[in-house]
């Protein structure tokens, strides 16, 4: 199985080549990718040296171009598209179908990826990707069960990539405009989730509140571990109780499974952390790397160092397993 | 010429209440069409079958024109099954949520529901190539998206959502039922309780999202009455309201009456706060900004883009 | 977090220092770094134009960096400063970010690191230096001289047992 990097940065790029990356994905500095955060992603020249730079190590590029596409604005998905197919992209991550249509037409050698963000949760959504586009892999959704993704291997027309290790969406990606209500901002239409310029700590006390918009999102008390301003990872009041009405400020490890997700027909394993540092990139890299090269059974303590990397310092397996739902 | 839908119930109510509502609209409601069927849960669907031909029979004499709304969220074989069943066996035209539905009825006339990912014209113009006659825009959509796609896909009809709670997102997980102490493959049917959703709260208070079994709605209730004028002008032609618990029908005729001309949109608003009164509007996406918000319309004209 | 043991005589020195001196010595070592990554501010974009602040929470000091002037101010945390974004955490910490050799999001789950004002400003400085490839030995060499060896030898060592004892 293919081990699949983020990089969000040219240093984080060399990090998880050097790591052991089968391939590294990655995007441009602006609204066509789902990482459009501030400081991130690289400028054409930038993609062209980290495209030269892994090619010479034998590792593959993957540039996702996986925001919706502004209604008059389509030239600039459009040209990035043509950027990275020409800078050499070994694949495009896409998850708009007017752009998918585009880059179909005008460059029927490029290889076609599906974005998570595209939301194709069964066979009969792929199978169409497949035939209306001629989709070579598509990443599924963090809302299934390893069950559900061996039955989805047996029944498609293409390579399977799922997500095993870092942030974790509760709901169906590509579908949630969640951070829109609150900021105006969404994933879908600016590449950003709980955006960074309307998020603010506040201390009140001992505590420290963490606010999003014009909404508390959460409220630390002191020493407890924290998660970002999520929305589907706050602490809300829902009727009389109080929790997490969501989700827990957790990320996703399903590196326990992958033997099962070998087995279900899954080709590629995609780690999650384009906004992520370097340290942590490189951290993560070589350590699933390790992970894939060791028997099952002395896979454990690799998997217990990466917890301390987590979001709320905890991991869980999310829907891969049937009773997180 | 304008049109009003109605759009699926995305509540669980239970078989008689269902009914009893869709016989309200099929005699009072001033709506030329109306979408029918479970969208959310598949769980949910033994609900409304029992009552489903007595419904259906009652809008057809009632003049309605009829759909019916795939699921939004498929994963399940079971799932898979529904879709491919209501795509291959329904006499109406159906509604697609999602893309297996989308890929299933290629070639079929059919509706594109509001849970599909249209943000442009290349899109719009695709969905159209393969069959679709009319698409619901998502709620997220900015009026100057809205105008775009309505210039570059003139061969598509398009919908807006103009009153209802907006459905912002769908998850494998049921957080409804989890707010009980369940999950969703032991449920009990819990999301019933809420017919008009679960508020959720922030820690300081503030009602900030409604949650609907799977899916997540806002607290605020989408209206846009101000707008509509706009919206017909960039070549909308058909207005849906998302049925909430409340008496829709009235709602319905509050939006028949200002689209006739015959009811000034600010009277229009007042109107719907009493039909509605626990409900607090919004209509921010539609001015590009956070969704909850609420633009004035003094201050809309300010903005108009 | 405690100060790591190598630290801390020198960081018990620092605030008998006069700030003159501190900031003096700052600005050589910041003026170095520039100089070994020219372009090391060009991510934040528009954000060139505010100001940073650096806290280490084990000084009584803090650390001002305007990055469109290229300037470096050093205060005493009892006098009155402005920032647009600014970050607390212990110094090793702050240093081990410098190279981006440890994870801000894993020390701000943790609580070991603490963000003020303009996330989004941060945010894109965290990037920026995130991508510079400091190295804070090799960089401080390049002051070149007969010392320049023996301070890059010095550096090495303190960083790797600074590491060592926050990981």
């Amino acid at each position: 199985m293919e081990l699949i990097c983020p990089a969000g940065t040219p240093a984080a790029f060399r990090e998880a080549v050097d790591a052991g990356a089968d391939a590294v994905y990655c995007g441009f500095r602006d609204e066509t990718n789902a990482r459009n955060f501030p400081g991130l992603n690289f400028s054409r020249d930038e993609l062209h040296d980290a495209i030269v730079y892994a090619r010479k190590k034998g590792c593959m590029t993957f540039v996702a171009l996986n925001t919706f596409m502004r209604a008059g604005d389509e030239e600039i998905w459009y040209s990035a598209a043509a950027d990275a197919v020409r800078l050499g992209a070994d694949a495009l991550i896409l998850a708009d179908f007017g752009l998918m249509a585009h880059v179909r037409e005008q460059y029927p050698e490029q290889r076609l990826h599906v974005s998570v963000q595209a939301s194709a949760s069964n066979p009969e959504a792929i199978n169409f990707l497949v035939e209306a586009f001629d989709a070579k892999r598509v990443v599924l959704p963090r809302t299934l069960t390893i069950g559900d993704i061996a039955r989805i291997g047996r029944k498609v027309k293409c390579e399977i990539e799922v997500f095993v290790f870092g942030g974790l969406c509760v709901m169906a990606e590509g579908r949630c405009s969640l951070s829109s209500y609150a900021t105006g901002k969404s994933p879908n239409m600016n590449g950003v989730c709980s955006p960074a310029s309307h998020v603010r700590y506040r201390q009140d006390g001992s505590d420290m509140v963490s606010e999003l918009g014009t909404y508390t999102i959460n409220r630390f008390s002191h020493g407890e571990a924290a998660g970002y301003p999520t929305l589907c990872k706050g602490r809300f009041d829902i009727g009389d109780a109080r929790g997490y009405a969501f989700e827990d400020p957790v990320s996703l490890d399903v590196m326990g499974e992958i033997e099962a997700l070998k087995d279900a027909g899954v080709s590629a394993l995609k780690i999650e952390g384009r906004q992520r540092g370097k340290a942590y990139v490189a951290e993560v890299v070589s350590t699933l790397r390790q992970v894939l090269a060791t028997a099952p059974s002395g896979r454990g303590p690799l998997l217990a160092r990466l917890r301390a990397l987590s979001e709320g310092q905890k991991t869980t397996v999310g829907a891969y397993e049937k009773r997180w739902r | 010429m304008t049109e009003l839908t109605l759009g699926p119930v995305y509540y669980l109510w239970d078989g008689p209440k269902w009914r009893d509502f869709y016989f309200q609209i099929a005699d009072e409601a001033p709506v030329d069409r109306v979408i029918l069927g479970e969208t959310v849960c598949s769980k949910r669907q033994h609900f409304i079958e029992p009552h489903l031909a007595e419904v259906v029979e009652r809008l057809e004499r009632a003049g309605k024109s009829l759909a019916f709304s795939s699921l939004a969220l498929v994963t399940l074989e079971r799932e898979s099954r529904i879709v491919k069943e209501l795509i291959e066996t329904s006499d109406y035209p159906i509604e697609v949520n999602d893309l297996s539905a989308i890929g299933l009825i290629k070639g079929r006339r059919h509706l594109v529901g509001p849970l599909v990912n249209v943000y442009n014209g290349p899109t719009a113009r695709l969905l159209a190539q393969r069959g679709a006659d009319r698409i619901c825009l998502p709620p997220e959509l900015p009026f100057s998206s809205i105008a775009r796609i309505a210039a570059d896909a003139p061969d598509v009809a398009l919908e807006v959502m103009v009153f209802g709670r907006m459905p912002l997102a769908i998850s494998a997980r049921c957080a409804h039922a989890r707010s009980k102490g369940r999950i969703k493959d032991n449920c009990q049917f819990v999301c019933g309780e809420e017919p008009d959703g679960l508020s959720i709260r922030t820690l300081d208070r503030q009602s900030f999202l409604v949650l609907n079994g799977v899916q997540t709605m806002s607290h605020t209730c989408q209206l846009l009455l101000s707008e509509l004028k706009d919206l017909q002008e960039a070549g909308v032609n058909a207005f849906r309201l998302s049925p909430q618990d409340c008496d829709m029908a009235r709602i319905a005729a509050i939006f028949q009456e200002t689209l006739s001309g015959s009811m000034e949109p600010q009277e229009a608003i007042e109107l719907i706060g009493h039909t509605y009164p626990k409900a607090k509007f919004s209509n921010g996406f539609h001015h590009g900004r956070e969704g909850a918000g609420w633009v004035s319309r003094a201050k809309s004209n300010a903005h108009a883009p | 977090m405690q100060i790591t043991s190598i630290l801390a005589l020198p960081l018990k020195a620092v605030p008998l220092m006069p700030l003159v001196s501190i900031e003096l010595v700052a600005s050589r070592l910041f003026k170095l770094l520039l100089s070994a990554h020219g372009d090391m501010f060009e991510r934040l974009g528009t954000y060139k134009s505010n100001r940073f602040s650096f806290a280490p929470t084990d000084l009584p000091l803090i650390f001002l960096i305007e990055p469109h002037l290229l300037r470096l101010k050093v205060v005493r945390q009892s006098e009155a400063f402005t920032a647009d974004a600014g970050v607390e955490a212990p110094l090793v910490m702050l240093l081990a970010l410098l190279e981006g050799r440890c994870d801000a999001d894993a020390l701000f789950f943790s609580r070991d690191l603490k963000v003020i004002g303009d996330m989004e400003a941060m945010l894109a400085m965290r990037n920026a230096l995130d991508d510079c490839d400091i190295d804070l030995p090799r960089d401080l060499a390049r002051i070149g001289g007969p010392a320049a060896p023996i301070v890059h030898r010095l550096a090495v060592e303190i960083r790797s047992r600074s590491l060592r004892e926050i990981q």
